[in-house]
């Protein structure tokens, strides 16, 4: 190995540990639990030291590791499920928590009404969006952050996410539409209300 | 005579339309609906900003203080 590409091989060696908490945070909101969120993290960077020939190029090399850990979330995951720890959803299935939005003809509930959140690339530049983000999935129940985090932070589709849960697909849209409405209700009294 | 499509329903099809391609019947009410009610096109809004967080979340993660910052310039 030359003298610059130990060089960067060093550099990349601190970007991993610049980036390794907000890879466990990612992990985390999957996961929903610290030390398998700290497992995976570690799993990933091992393998990214190890396959680190394997990267070329210098820019995207977050995205490259990024990429590798959601393989080791999946991985987690399957595991938590084959180990009974995924409640049944069949539970989220209830109406209550949405209807409460709404009154008896369909319309939004005067206080459930949606507001404007302002410019959205603001938000996702902003520290402060992410941590109320991070404090809603936490609120969540297990089971429908799960399903939203494997749809909408993992990338998978709903036809995947069905495999791997064991539910139908309509189910499935369902438990998203859920998630959707609780997350942003959540973001939305985190986020403005500081805001102003 | 057509009825007219409610929030709740509204909500529905857009979290569905982010996951499905929705029928054109669905399309054209989902479309009606929004053109009149400002919190459900508030809410459509929303739904499609969540849609986008695990794509900013990983601009984010691989946006960190120490590696340049040019992650915002995709
Ligand atoms: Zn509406």
């Amino acid at each position: 190995m030359s003298g610059s590409e130990s060089e960067e091989k060093n550099e990349r060696m601190q970007r991993l540990s610049a980036v390794r908490p907000r890879l466990v945070s990612f992990a985390r909101l999957q996961l929903r639990d610290l030390a398998q969120a700290e497992d995976a993290v570690q799993e990933a960077l091992a393998a990214a030291i190890e396959k680190d020939e394997s990267f070329s190029g210098r820019s995207g090399y977050e995205t490259w590791v990024f990429g590798i850990l959601k393989y080791k979330i999946l991985d987690a995951l399957r595991a938590q499920r084959r180990d009974g720890r995924w409640q049944p959803l069949e539970h989220e299935l209830d109406e209550d928590a949405i209807d409460r939005l709404f009154q008896q003809n369909g319309r939004w509930q005067e206080e459930a009404k949606p507001a404007s959140w302002g410019d959205p690339e603001a938000a996702f530049l902003n520290e402060r969006f992410w941590q109320v983000f991070d404090t809603c999935m936490i609120a969540l129940p297990d089971n429908i952050a799960r399903v939203f985090s494997m749809r909408e932070l993992m990338g998978l589709t709903t036809e995947e996410i069905c495999r791997e849960a064991g539910i139908k697909e309509n189910n499935c849209w369902v438990i998203l539409h859920r998630a959707r409405l609780r997350l942003r209700a959540c973001i939305e009294r985190g986020w403005l209300s500081e805001e102003n | 005579m057509f009825k007219m499509m409610m929030c709740k329903e509204a909500t529905r099809l857009m979290s569905k339309r982010l996951d499905a391609p929705l029928s054109f019947q669905e399309k054209l009410s989902l479309k009606l609906h929004l053109a009149m009610c400002d919190a459900c096109t508030e809410c459509n809004k929303q739904f499609t900003l969540l849609h986008e967080v695990g794509h900013r979340f990983e601009v984010f993660v691989s946006d960190t203080p120490d590696n340049g910052g040019g992650a915002h310039n995709e």
